[in-house]
């Protein structure tokens, strides 16, 4: 494994630590949602992938990410601490009045946050709005979307990938966090939206389906998507909801977890898991 | 839909369209505000946007049928310094398009422009489903954006200056038919701040879009009768203009309140919140009240659903009446 491998899977580890803690110390939020995730978002944010400076949030010229399942919302705020943007001891304001840290995102009160989510569905449309600007005033800049699985029911989505499609953004990549489980239980189950890499590729994007909690594979698909042409990209990131934390989900018999803390009485038995 | 324009009847002579106004303005406003880009949901030649894309392709992209995506595409836009401007039927942009207005734009308090075109009953023959007549009501509920709704010619081309003027996220109302005109070249357009169109101490007449044409005419009839009103263009229903709401509740005594809307969310229920505050005086009520239009010519449906002279008049004696108990 490279250098650049471990360093990324240290940093993805800090970051699932720090989303157990803030949603335990929240009381509440979506920490199984965040640890799927957190792989794509750790190569995002230290891999290179993301033009950006924490001292610069709104530089026009930055790439941006937008987390379209902002529920997930504990991830981001972990990656930008990290990043720098705030302290990483302002991660436990997480959900408390006062704190820029809000249940989902809120672009109007910290810097990074590029969109304002939490009603699904509407984070894509926002990335083709921000590509075709990239166009009109000529500058290159990079958009990441991520959505969740579940969220794609949302027929928003279906709107903006064949608008996409449209003006040829290659310059806007969609991460789908397949983590296979949405509030009331199995993805497939709910809403079978299979193959969803084969929509994505009839609605004429490029598209790869990954291992997304393995950070070798995340790395090469995001170098991949970053390199397409002529169309938009579709990274399918099939992930385990949880992941990093499977024992102990197992073991309290619930493997999807939906919009629950850690109970603080399991907090050491997590992050013992995430050691 | 985009077929030949029909007009309202009036005294007055008839002037343009708002939709038309609008277009024009808007065609014409691109070189002052280069970044403005508009965003089309395959209406452009009803919305009259399509003058602004031809003139400006660089800056003009059609989504296809998609109002969700047109507002989250505007929003991702303007979070990247441009001021984008959307519209739609008023029907369909603010219907169909809510969550992402309220999620996408509001929220984060993005400089997008939402123009509705085709409100009212006034559009005629497509019927109930093309008409928007809720749209007030639902774009004043979120937080921030300031709604207006021009009455003519003049004042459409002027409202879209100074919405595209104003820093933040804005809604603009128009209508589908010719109406009279209220305005010469010379108006003054403020946002949120009322134009008094005729003086009067007898009572006062509160309107916009084509229910002030309405009202002056119904200022007339009164004017024969004796009864002098007063008559407000409120073309800004959103910040309301309370100092010109106070002075006529104050200095008349009793209101009248005409649109082209539902009784809920609108230009009524506003100036009745605000006044009840302020200075209660009685107050009656011009408009669709709690139902859906139907297919008809314009003049038809404007004659059957009130929104003329004649109900202003009407609603005004029995203000009148409630006044002088």
């Amino acid at each position: 494994m490279s250098e650049m491998i471990e360093a990324l899977n240290a940093r993805a580890k800090t970051i699932r630590r720090h989303i157990v803690r803030m949603t335990t110390e929240a009381g509440s939020g979506h920490p199984s949602s965040s640890l799927s995730a957190t792989d794509v978002v750790t190569a995002l944010y230290f891999g290179g992938f993301l033009k950006h400076d924490p001292k610069r949030p709104h530089d026009p010229d930055r790439d941006r990410f937008i987390l379209s399942k902002g529920h997930a919302a504990p991830l981001l705020y972990a990656a930008l601490a990290e990043a720098g943007y705030f302290p990483v001891d302002d991660l436990m304001t997480l959900r408390k009045l006062g704190s820029p840290l809000e249940g989902h995102p809120n672009m109007t009160r910290l810097g990074g946050v590029e969109a304002s989510t939490g009603s699904l569905g509407q984070g894509l449309s926002i990335g083709v709005g921000i590509a075709l600007a990239a166009r009109v005033d000529k500058r290159d800049h990079h958009t990441f979307v991520m959505t969740g699985d579940g969220e794609i029911g949302e027929g928003q989505i279906w709107e903006a990938a064949a608008s996409a499609a449209k003006y040829r953004l290659d310059n806007l990549t969609l991460i789908v966090d397949r983590n296979h489980f949405q509030q009331t239980g199995a993805a497939e189950e709910v809403l079978d939206l299979d193959p969803i890499d084969g929509k994505f590729a009839a609605f004429g994007w490029h598209t790869q389906a990954i291992n997304g909690n393995d950070m070798s594979e995340v790395v090469t698909a995001l170098e991949r998507a970053k390199a397409v042409e002529g169309r938009p990209s579709c990274i399918l990131s099939l992930t385990r909801k949880g992941f990093g934390i499977l024992g102990l989900l197992e073991k309290l018999g619930d493997l999807n977890f939906h919009g629950k803390p850690i109970p603080a009485k399991n907090l050491d038995e997590a992050l013992a898991e995430l050691a | 839909m985009a077929g030949a324009s029909s007009s309202v009847q009036s005294k007055r002579p008839i002037g343009k369209a708002t939709r038309d106004a609008f277009g024009r303005a808007l065609e014409a406003l691109g070189e002052q505000f280069p970044s403005l880009v508009v965003v089309d949901a395959d209406v452009g030649n009803s919305t009259r946007t399509e003058w602004f894309g031809k003139k400006h392709p660089d800056r003009f992209f059609n989504i296809g049928i998609a109002e969700s995506n047109l507002v989250g595409v505007a929003a991702g836009l303007a979070s990247s310094g441009k001021m984008s401007l959307i519209a739609s039927f008023a029907a369909f942009i603010t219907c169909n398009g809510y969550d992402q207005l309220r999620m996408s734009v509001a929220y984060p308090r993005l400089n997008v422009k939402v123009v509705g075109s085709h409100a009212g009953i006034s559009i005629g023959e497509d019927g109930a489903s093309q008409m928007g007549i809720e749209d007030v009501g639902l774009m004043c509920s979120l937080p921030g954006f300031v709604v207006v709704v021009p009455a003519d010619e003049e004042s459409a081309k002027a409202a879209t200056k100074a919405m595209l003027e104003h820093q933040g996220p804005v809604y603009m109302r128009c209508g589908r038919p010719d109406v009279p005109k209220i305005y010469d070249g010379s108006l003054a357009f403020t946002l949120g701040k009322a134009n008094i169109l005729r003086a009067g101490s007898d009572l006062t007449i509160i309107a916009n879009g084509l229910m002030v044409s309405a009202a002056l005419d119904a200022a007339d009839a009164l004017a024969a009768d004796g009864v002098e009103a007063r008559v407000l263009d409120m073309h800004t229903v959103k910040p309301i203009d309370r100092d010109a709401l106070l002075a006529a509740a104050k200095e008349t005594g009793a209101i009248v309140v005409a649109e082209e809307h539902l009784a809920h969310g609108g230009l009524g229920s506003v100036v009745a919140s605000t006044l009840a505050e302020l200075h209660p005086v009685p107050i009656r009520y011009v408009n669709l009240g709690d139902q859906f239009g139907e297919s008809g010519s314009p003049e038809a449906l404007i004659e059957k659903y009130g929104m003329n002279g004649p109900t202003v008049v009407a609603a005004a004696k029995a203000v009148l009446a409630a006044k002088t108990r």
